[in-house]
């Protein structure tokens, strides 16, 4: 199946306040099941692969065999994501590692500053939108009528 | 009787919806919402930081204007999009986006975002509109903004709630009704203004992979046609729900091709070594002027590439090996600066997958793929309906004050044809090309003129109760009737008295894939075909009232399913209605083969009256902006 998980590694992140794969799938397909408190994908075809389950384990728990109807088995591509960067670790079916690693983000989680830092006109009847016109970095466009 | 606890919100502003133009509608809202002492509500149906089509990430941001860079224009794009969608484009609409996209896109990098940039400190461009970027945690950033602009005024934030249908006080929509997938809870919203952007449609037609790999879809599939269902039932007059978009992407993975056309510049070539763009190029004297000026509409770059596969030309492959030698070329005679460059673009290629489409990487890695040293596949995807990117189907909105004609304006930019009902993204039509940065510049554009409308319109639309009932009614019979009838067979997915969502679903692809022009018919389809689809969804509908779920997981995709039915029926009336082929390479109509310019160069928009159950096909009037 597309995203799995392996029930050695999984603890139903029974020390946290929310099971994490659960938490964050936009499928609805990771789901804790409550008497083997392990967590599982629910819906295995309609998982689009989009590897947040597997990002946000906090025990690496979840992985993804690539989908069986048209991927040749052997291959595996796994993600180590970090504050600011992601490393990948991509495995050919005929064994060859590749390593790539990229930036994610150049600002600390969590300091997101909605209005970037612009100044703001704040007449509701214009067109100008909170952060402009700085942030357009240009005149702004109209049409006179 | 599943009796669930209704919970009632009240609210000023209600944003339906969590991805990229929703968090703009947020963001925005916030700010205006703080001086103005408006409540602000918004509500996903998944996690807001990863919700939504950016999900994964994206490799690119597509809509970049560049109006510091001084070269391009408004009209530039504007000729662009109308260009693109062969003469059927809100100009406007797209204006009004084009003029706050670039403001996005300097917001996204201050939140977090790395855009690529050259040793000059330029961003890079993958082509004239588009920029590069490392953009694995785009949505996460993007949400993160939203929320903190959100934490910081009376808001609140619900997840895991999946919105069904709106409550309407006459002309003006009330609100809307949904329920919890994590608890037992009936949600009744009611607002001043309500706000709709809750994605496009996938899994409407047959994809190519069906067993795992229905999964796979291009456009994620937790896009069930959720704003066109909620939009089409309040009563919002809709436009372009004929433009289905295909993209051809590499085959079975569909991981993307941007880059490898416009910044690697790779050929696209058949199995007998021919390049269709190059050998088919008469075909586009067929579809004048639009064929003739560059760059080339999409849809009639996939038709030339389909006529070889109809043809039995196929395969069809990138030629990534050879882009990427050309590139490497120029350093061949300097061994160390040429390893470099390889390294380089190979990463830049790996990364294209990674950052958006990572079961591309793991197809090319099944396969012993390295892209410099052998070509891959690309192929046309199934159809999807997403007016934010290549197709057009949405909400018909009002454009703003001052770039639309009195024809497009009524009252509040973005406002559909129901009075306080808000749309931007894929919920919005004829504005296509939106992509990421421009829905979510729309959705901006939305929370501030919804504030406007808040503070102008302040009398509290009702909540009736009877529609109320009746939705709720409706909404938890597929629990009722499992609970019922399943003990009453030894499978619990074969029994006469119900449907399950999946199978219910499977139906609806086949009568799509058939007769509405889905990959098995070679995406063409005619009059005949097009009422068989009507009348085998008849039947469809009907049976809709038999879906049985066992647990709110299914609830919530029988729902699903029930938006996707509407969705198909809107989209099988308009391509009805509009007696010509325009957009071939997205559908063909062999009954009417070719563009009539003379009675259709217009919008094809409809209406749904869901008390008289009545639809209402109407023309409008392309008016092209004097810039």
């Amino acid at each position: 199946m597309p995203s799995y998980v392996i029930p050695e590694k999984c603890d139903g992140c029974k020390a946290l306040d929310k099971t994490a794969c659960q938490h964050i799938c936009p499928n609805d397909l990771m789901v804790l099941d409550k008497a083997t408190e392990k967590a599982f994908n629910r819906e295995p075809e309609m998982c689009w692969e989009c590897y947040n389950c597997v990002k946000i384990c906090p025990v690496q728990a979840v992985d993804v065999r690539g989908y069986a109807d048209f991927v040749p088995m052997g291959a595996s591509v796994v993600p180590l994501r970090a504050s600011k960067d992601i490393m990948w670790t991509v495995k050919f079916r005929n064994g060859m590692v590749k390593r790539f690693k990229f930036p994610i983000r150049t600002t600390d989680e969590g300091t997101a500053v909605p209005e970037g830092g612009f100044p703001t006109a704040s007449d509701l009847n214009d067109h100008l939108l909170m952060s402009q016109p700085e942030s357009i970095r240009a005149d702004f466009f109209t049409i006179k009528k | 009787m599943a009796n669930w606890e209704t919970v009632e919100v009240k609210t000023d502003l209600l944003i339906l919806g969590g991805g990229m133009a929703a968090c703009g509608t947020a963001v925005e809202a916030a700010y205006w919402a703080k001086k103005n002492n408006i409540k602000i509500t918004m509500v996903d149906k998944a996690a807001i930081d990863r919700s939504g089509a950016v999900a994964m990430g994206l490799s690119a941001i597509n809509q970049y204007v560049d109006l510091t860079g001084g070269k391009n224009t408004i009209k530039d794009y504007v000729n662009y999009v109308k260009q693109d969608l062969m003469g059927i484009a809100r100009d406007d609409l797209v204006a009004s986006i084009a003029r706050h996209v670039d403001s996005s896109v300097h917001l996204f990098e201050k939140w977090g975002l790395p855009i690529w940039t050259d040793e000059n400190g330029k961003y890079v461009h993958e082509g004239r509109w588009q920029l590069m970027i490392n953009g694995e945690s785009y949505k996460v950033v993007v949400a993160e903004a939203a929320k903190n602009a959100l934490n910081a005024v009376d808001a609140q934030i619900f997840e895991r709630i999946f919105i069904v249908g709106p409550l309407m006080d006459g002309d003006r929509i009330a609100g809307a009704v949904g329920f919890s997938v994590r608890e037992e809870k009936f949600y009744v919203f009611n607002a001043k203004a309500t706000f709709a952007a809750m994605g496009g449609a996938v899994h409407v037609f047959k994809p190519r992979s069906a067993g795992e790999g229905l999964g796979r879809a291009w456009y994620p599939p937790w896009n069930s046609g959720s704003s066109l269902y909620f939009t089409l039932m309040a009563g919002a007059e809709q436009t372009c729900q004929e433009v289905r978009f295909i993209p051809v992407r590499f085959k079975d993975a569909y991981g993307p091709v941007g880059a490898w056309f416009l910044l690697f510049k790779s050929r696209a070539c058949n199995a007998f070594g021919g390049e269709y763009m190059v050998e088919r190029k008469a075909e586009l004297d067929n579809w004048a002027p639009y064929g003739k000026v560059k760059p080339i509409p999409a849809n009639l770059r996939n038709y030339l590439g389909m006529l070889d596969v109809m043809e039995g030309k196929g395969p069809i492959f990138m030629e990534t090996d050879e882009a990427i030698q050309k590139i490497a070329s120029q350093f061949k005679d300097d061994p160390k600066a040429f390893k470099k460059k390889m390294k380089e673009l190979e990463s830049e290629a790996w990364e294209d997958f990674l950052d958006m489409t990572i079961s591309q990487a793991i197809l090319w890695a099944g396969t012993n793929t390295q892209p410099e040293e052998k070509h891959s596949e690309i192929a046309a995807a199934e159809p999807y309906f997403i007016g934010s990117h290549s197709g057009a189907s949405g909400a018909w909105v009002s454009g703003p004050e001052d770039l639309a004609p009195p024809e497009y304006f009524w009252g509040y930019t973005n406002m559909a044809t129901v009075k306080g009902l808000f749309c931007a993204g894929d919920a919005s039509g004829a504005s296509s090309h939106k992509f990421s940065s421009g829905s979510h510049a729309e959705g901006r554009i939305a929370g501030k003129a919804m504030v406007k409308f808040a503070v102008e319109n302040t009398a509290m639309p009702k909540i009736d109760q009877e529609q109320v009932k009746m939705w709720k009614d409706q909404i938890f019979k597929p629990l009722d009737l499992f609970q019922a009838e399943v003990g009453k067979s030894s499978d619990p997915d074969i029994n006469p008295a119900f449907i399950r969502p999946k199978m219910f679903m499977f139906r609806l692809q086949k009568i799509m894939d058939e007769y509405a022009g889905g990959v098995g018919a070679n995406f063409m389809t005619n009059k005949a075909q097009l009422n068989r689809a009507l009348e085998l969804l008849t039947y469809l509908r009907e049976d809709s009232a038999n879906l049985a779920a066992e647990d709110s997981h299914e609830l919530m995709r029988c729902w699903e399913n029930i938006q996707r039915m509407w969705q198909a029926e809107t989209h099988v009336r308009t391509i009805l209605f509009r007696e010509e082929t325009r957009w071939p390479g997205y559908y063909m109509r062999p009954d009417f083969p070719r563009m009539n310019e003379k009675d259709w160069k217009c919008f094809a928009n409809c209406t749904y009256d869901m008390k008289a159950d009545k639809w209402e096909m109407i023309k409008r009037p392309i008016i092209e902006m004097k810039i």
